[in-house]
């Protein structure tokens, strides 16, 4: 269908069924789903009328699971099979889980990739597993409320996400059968949802500490274009280390040692919980805790007290404020708006010392732990292709800088942090010794000057190198992000041509390959339903692209091409149609592939044309 | 048949003419123009050949954008298409004067700690800096657009590198001071 959104603007495109999408806000404590309809974005509730799904698992002796408030309910009682605040693990290493680990009362057992597996009676679940499990159950309410199959979603990430845990968040998606048409930064989409609905340009700041995690972004705002001009954060910052040091208080006040056990541990995190959602409205809270000697222990949190336990935490989301202003090039006094995002941002103390660092007071009228989903759920609409006509677009940056290990363990940067995306860098390089023939590559993110301080996203080697003396070899290596803020690499030799490329997975992500499998293994798809799903996938492909591509030639087949070209065109959409009707996926697939590459200097042309005519009310010499 | 934007200049892409003043509302508003009609997002459901074509094309507009918008790396790119591209470690004969000058400035910057109020003094030396900068960026217009030898051109652009990285190392300075006072 986006061949029919060249067409000029104002210029009515053919009417098309107008396809399901939603946005999902997969949260470390709880998860929500939402969707425009009839021109309206809502959360969507399950059965009961809960629109909140916590973000808990728990896995059951017989192979199955429940997700949500049935999973949370079993938390304290089964605390090693019931998986919560998994986020914290996606895309992480198990030196990083083991960090976290004291603060995480599961088994982590190392599997064959890097990644850490959760070992539960169900088996070793790694997290990207569990995220699929809470994403797929947030599909099924989908598809029955929508009352259909999802065309596609768009799931939002914290900004500060770094390459792997984006491709372990989009991993997952594809592990509970939904088409991913962006990942979306989850202060971005607050922006969107506040944005639309205010219809206001200026400078929003977007302050977001959910459970887990905190960013801040700082956008602008320009006739429906959203341009994130900087982001900031820490992904292993949230309410849940508020719950943390209310607990730590507990203990010193109940006198229990250190090392406690996982059950009492989640009734410590629980009634901390508890106490501090309370005092947002009161300001003082009673507290209860069953102890393992058997005793009941009574106390009492004022809002005063937890106000003081809190306020290191709270100032150390202020450093990552003043650094995106300093990015961005702007002052405190620049922003006009801020939004607030998560249920972390409740906390009266918070909001206080947000107020007062910005110097003015933040936006409240939307539920802050809903406005992620909202934003989401409208921008999945637009990608979607519900909106042909909308101007809205959104502009967004990599959190983090791009770089490459250099002689000595040194990153040397390749994309800084806060680069607008799509982008692509390349940097030259060349061989340390006579006669070397392969090049290792280390592809590293963050800010440090060591490589060992920054995250190691990827390794790989360019081979076959000729051997040259030191220092002749060019050897160009290129970075591209896509607007999932993803990142591919190439590497190539420029005087022998040898070339080595990667997708980044990251050394604890999954190969393409091990979603196929698990896929395949999981009870929904069986061996046929595979084949099957494959088939209908390449059907609605082949459509899609049939449709697209005839209704540009109508339109101006005739002024970009030349009869041959027009004629090796017609014969690969002719040779497609007939394909879509058998049953082989592959041939289908390779139709495809064959109709887009003869038709590739024709999509080009035309996609050029429609850059000129964007720019054809500009004069070259108009201001001279 | 028209040249791919692949291929086009970064002032040709935005239809501006080239040379180095620029009205920057006028930028800004042709930027946002051009990504609405390119941006990957206008062609999410697409198929993967308009997805890679979109994402091209896309990535060039931010490229040209993010010369464009940069006195500095504006003033390199056109002294590249004149063909006079300056190397990344390119040495250069400076006057002694400014060599004096870039001394002074530094020696500011490294005792920054052990003022009285050293926000007070890195805030100082950020405007002085940035004046410096501005100065430079106007001496470059009438070098570039107004006719004079390209060496003149060379030089200014030459100094406002020194002056970039300082403002650089300026900037991380601060970051480090507010995040040990706050």
């Amino acid at each position: 269908m986006a061949l029919l959104h060249i067409s000029e603007p104002g210029q009515s495109t053919a009417p098309h069924q107008h396809r399901l999408a939603a946005g999902i806000d997969l949260g470390t404590t709880n998860s929500l789903l939402a969707s425009v309809r009839s021109g309206a974005a809502g959360t969507l509730p399950d059965n009961e009328g809960r629109h909140l799904l916590p973000s808990v698992v728990r896995y059951c002796e017989d192979g199955g699971h429940q997700v949500g408030v049935d999973a949370k309910a079993q938390a304290t009682r089964d605390p090693l099979n019931t998986i919560i605040s998994v986020k914290r693990l996606m895309g992480r290493g198990l030196k990083d889980v083991k960090t976290l680990g004291s603060r995480l009362p599961y088994e982590f057992v190392s599997g064959e990739s890097a990644m850490p597996l959760i070992h539960t009676v169900a088996g070793d679940l790694s997290p990207v597993q569990v995220s699929a499990d809470i994403l797929e159950e947030l599909r099924q309410r989908a598809e029955n409320t929508l009352g259909g199959e999802l065309s596609g979603v768009v799931i939002t990430v914290p900004a500060y996400f770094d390459d792997a845990q984006r491709q372990a968040t989009k991993d997952a998606g594809k592990l509970a059968g939904l088409k991913v048409l962006r990942l979306l930064n989850e202060p971005t989409a607050a922006a969107v949802a506040y944005g639309l609905d205010r219809g206001r340009d200026g400078v929003i700041a977007v302050y977001d500490l959910g459970g887990g995690t905190f960013d801040i972004s700082i956008l602008r705002l320009n006739q429906g274009v959203f341009e994130v001009m900087a982001t900031a954060g820490d992904s292993a910052l949230g309410g849940d280390d508020m719950d943390r040091l209310i607990a730590l208080w507990m203990m010193e006040q109940t006198g229990v040692s250190d090392d406690i056990n996982h059950s009492l541990q989640r009734r410590l995190l629980h009634e901390a919980c508890a106490a501090k959602e309370k005092l947002t409205a009161c300001e003082d809270a009673d507290l209860s805790l069953h102890l393992d000697n058997g005793m009941q222990w009574q106390g009492k949190l004022t809002r005063q007290k937890m106000d003081e336990l809190i306020e290191p935490l709270v100032k150390k989301t202020l450093a990552p404020c003043r650094r995106a202003l300093r990015d961005a090039g702007l002052s405190a006094a620049d922003v006009e708006e801020i939004v607030l995002v998560g249920g972390s941002t409740r906390v009266p103390k918070v909001r206080a010392m947000v107020g007062g660092f910005f110097g003015r007071d933040p936006l409240l009228d939307i539920d802050p732990d809903k406005v992620v989903a909202i934003g989401a759920a409208i921008q999945a609409d637009i990608l979607a292709g519900n909106k042909p006509e909308d101007e809205m677009l959104l502009l967004d940056v990599i959190p983090l800088s791009l770089g490459i290990e250099t002689m000595g363990g040194l990153s040397e940067k390749i994309i800084p942090r806060n680069t607008t995306i799509p982008v692509a860098r390349a940097q030259e390089f060349t061989t340390f010794k006579d006669g070397q023939t392969a090049l290792a590559l280390h592809v590293v993110q963050g800010e440090r000057e060591l490589v060992d301080d920054c995250r190691s996203l990827a390794r790989f080697e360019l081979r076959g190198i000729p051997a040259m003396i030191a220092g002749a070899a060019r050897i160009r290596v290129s970075y591209q992000v896509d607007a999932d803020g993803l990142l591919s690499v190439t590497a190539r030799e420029q005087t022998s041509g040898v070339q080595a490329h990667i997708e980044v997975k990251p050394s604890y992500g999954l190969t393409d390959k091990e979603i196929e499998t698990m896929l395949r293994n999981s009870l929904d798809y069986a061996q046929d339903d595979m084949e099957a799903r494959h088939l209908r996938e390449q059907q609605v492909a082949a459509d899609r692209v049939l449709e697209a591509l005839q209704a540009a030639l109508r339109e101006d087949g005739d002024k970009f091409l030349s009869s041959e070209e027009r004629t090796a065109i017609d014969q690969a959409a002719d040779k497609l149609a007939r394909l879509r009707n058998g049953d082989d996926h592959r041939a289908i697939r390779k139709a495809i592939e064959k109709l887009e590459s003869v038709s590739t200097v024709y999509v080009d042309r035309r996609m050029n044309a429609n850059i000129q005519k964007a720019m054809a009310g500009h004069a070259v010499d108009e201001f001279k | 048949m028209m040249s791919s934007i692949l291929t086009q200049n970064h002032f040709d892409l935005f239809s501006l003419p080239q040379r180095y003043v620029l009205e920057r509302v006028e930028l800004d508003a042709r930027y946002r123009e051009l990504q609405r009609t390119v941006h990957p997002d206008r062609y999410a459901s697409a198929s993967d050949q308009e997805r890679r074509i979109s994402m091209q094309q896309a990535t060039q507009i931010n490229e040209a954008y993010e010369v464009l918008k940069d006195p500095l790396k504006r003033g390199r790119y056109l002294l590249e298409l004149r063909g006079h591209a300056i190397e990344d470690q390119q040495s250069f004969q400076q006057d002694p004067a400014f060599l004096m000058q870039q001394m002074e400035l530094r020696e500011t910057l490294a005792e920054i700690r052990e003022q009285d109020d050293p926000l007070q003094a890195l805030d100082r030396l950020t405007q002085t800096v940035r004046s410096q900068y501005e100065a430079l960026e106007s001496g470059l217009v009438q070098a570039l657009d107004g006719g004079a030898e390209i060496e003149q051109a060379v030089t200014l652009v030459l100094r406002m590198q020194f002056f970039k990285r300082l403002q650089e190392e300026v900037q991380e300075l601060e970051a480090d001071l507010e995040d040990e006072l706050y």
